[in-house]
């Protein structure tokens, strides 16, 4: 990270930093990991900062929050470049990449209205992931564009 | 066959569909030799759809088998009125009973209610999706017509919502069947369907003129265009009077064209194709009962 993108968002003493997310996909980020700030969280966002690598990026700092691989990789859907650094001690003590998982549980909401996961039934949606896209494994339907559009909101 | 559920099309193989089709001609040849088969055993119906056909056949099937049913009735004088959830439901019936059917108007129902269920369950339809035990009849119809050797299959009406049709479809695959689609262009295959398809590397066309591949099919698989699917009564005259067959459409068949239809028709298949030797769907209504005989004995037996 530049000493330029340090001015903008500033440094954690303990968390996670969520690097190289594509631009402008910040807070549906937040949204799939289920932060809302509501449960007091610190939390710093970059939008649309200059890039070598993409353009332009967004950046999420969350302060006292060690988010696991499994939680990440979702994000992988909306941002897959993105970059995980688990930070302690000011220190960055991990850094992966966002892997492709290949199930998605209670993440996405199923656009099909007449899908049962859509009801007031006691099941998560459930989305595995295709090369290209997500399935319902519900009711088979595929997603392919604006995945981010279907981000569930409780 | 061992499957504790039986949801999707999808999840049979041929081995397991041929395994259903040889037990079903053993019955339909010696239905006695099965008659206190499963003295004692209990079926539990739900259906929160109408049903004629599949739940009579249903009902009828597992009665020769020596067994009875429990039927949860109108979806009007149950608990579901009062709000339960499907969920509820099924955990509750399957203490009821040995097996459960059900159809549901809603995708992924069926798959949703195994989840909650310990005895098996069969999908008798769920919304849009799928409905594998009218496929394991139509396959009964087709191997006892046409047969499995070297099959061009035309499937025509409503694919996009047709649940038959897409059960039919995957279970084709595993025959190597060569597949045309015929539909108005609105109707055509939902996109998991074709991909399911691709996926398998099966033989399909789309087409929207049934004229094109007529005098190259083995079957023709005819659904029903319902007018719920169009904005306009005469939208739906138009589009639906297509696809419409009548004994002049097959006159440029092949002699031994094999013509099914899942039923119930309205005016999709004239009337003057029953007194053809293509009509097939009558006896097609017929094979629901010793394939869904067959389908309960096997499954039944696996959990006894």
């Amino acid at each position: 990270m530049t000493d330029d993108e340090e001015l903008r968002v500033s440094k954690i003493t303990e968390g996670t930093v969520i690097d190289h997310i594509t631009g402008g996909q910040a807070l549906n980020v937040l949204a799939i990991l289920g932060i809302d700030g509501s449960r007091g969280e610190e939390v710093s966002v970059g939008m649309n900062v200059p890039s070598d690598r993409l353009g332009r990026k967004d950046i999420v700092k969350v302060e006292g929050r060690e988010l696991s691989q499994d939680e990440v990789d979702v994000l992988s859907l909306i941002a897959p470049a993105a970059t995980i650094n688990i930070v302690r001690d000011y220190d960055v003590i991990e850094k992966h990449r966002v892997e492709r998982p290949e199930q998605v549980v209670g993440v996405l909401e199923c656009p099909n209205r007449n899908c049962i996961t859509t009801k007031s039934e006691p099941v998560d949606s459930h989305f595995d992931v295709l090369d290209e896209g997500v399935r319902c494994a519900y009711c088979n339907t595929i997603i392919r564009e604006g995945i981010a559009d279907h981000i569930q909101v409780d | 066959m061992r499957h504790d559920h039986i949801i999707s099309a999808k999840q049979l193989s041929r081995a397991d569909i041929e395994s259903v089709l040889d037990r079903a001609a053993e019955i339909a040849a010696d239905p006695s030799a099965v008659a206190d088969r499963h003295a004692g055993k209990l079926l539990g119906m739900l259906f929160f759809e109408p049903s004629t056909r599949t739940k009579m056949s249903f009902s009828a099937a597992m009665k020769r088998l020596g067994g009875d049913i429990v039927d949860m009735g109108p979806v009007d004088q149950s608990s579901v009125k009062k709000g339960e959830s499907l969920a509820d439901t099924v955990r509750v019936v399957e203490g009821y009973a040995d097996a459960l059917v059900m159809r549901h108007p809603l995708e992924g129902s069926a798959k949703m209610a195994s989840d909650f269920v310990d005895v098996p369950l069969i999908n008798a339809g769920d919304g849009a999706g799928q409905h594998p035990t009218q496929t394991l009849l139509d396959l009964h119809t087709i191997r006892e017509s046409a047969g499995f050797d070297d099959l061009t299959v035309g499937i025509m009406g409503d694919l996009k919502y047709g649940r038959t049709v897409h059960s039919l479809a995957h279970a084709l695959t595993t025959f190597d069947a060569t597949q045309h689609f015929i539909s108005p262009e609105s109707l055509q295959l939902p996109r998991s369907v074709r991909y399911d398809l691709h996926e398998t590397g099966a033989s399909m066309r789309e087409h929207t003129e049934l004229d094109e591949v007529l005098p190259s099919l083995d079957v023709l698989y005819v659904t029903r265009i319902q007018r719920e699917r169009f904005p306009d009564e005469n939208e739906y005259r138009e589009i639906a009077g297509e696809y419409q067959i009548d004994a002049e459409t097959l006159e440029a068949a092949s002699d031994d064209l094999v013509v099914m239809h899942p039923l119930p028709r309205v005016d999709e298949i004239a009337a003057d194709v029953d007194e053809t030797t293509h009509a097939h769907y009558f006896q097609q209504a017929h094979n629901g009962v010793p394939v869904r005989m067959a389908l309960l004995d096997l499954i039944l037996e696996g959990n006894a």
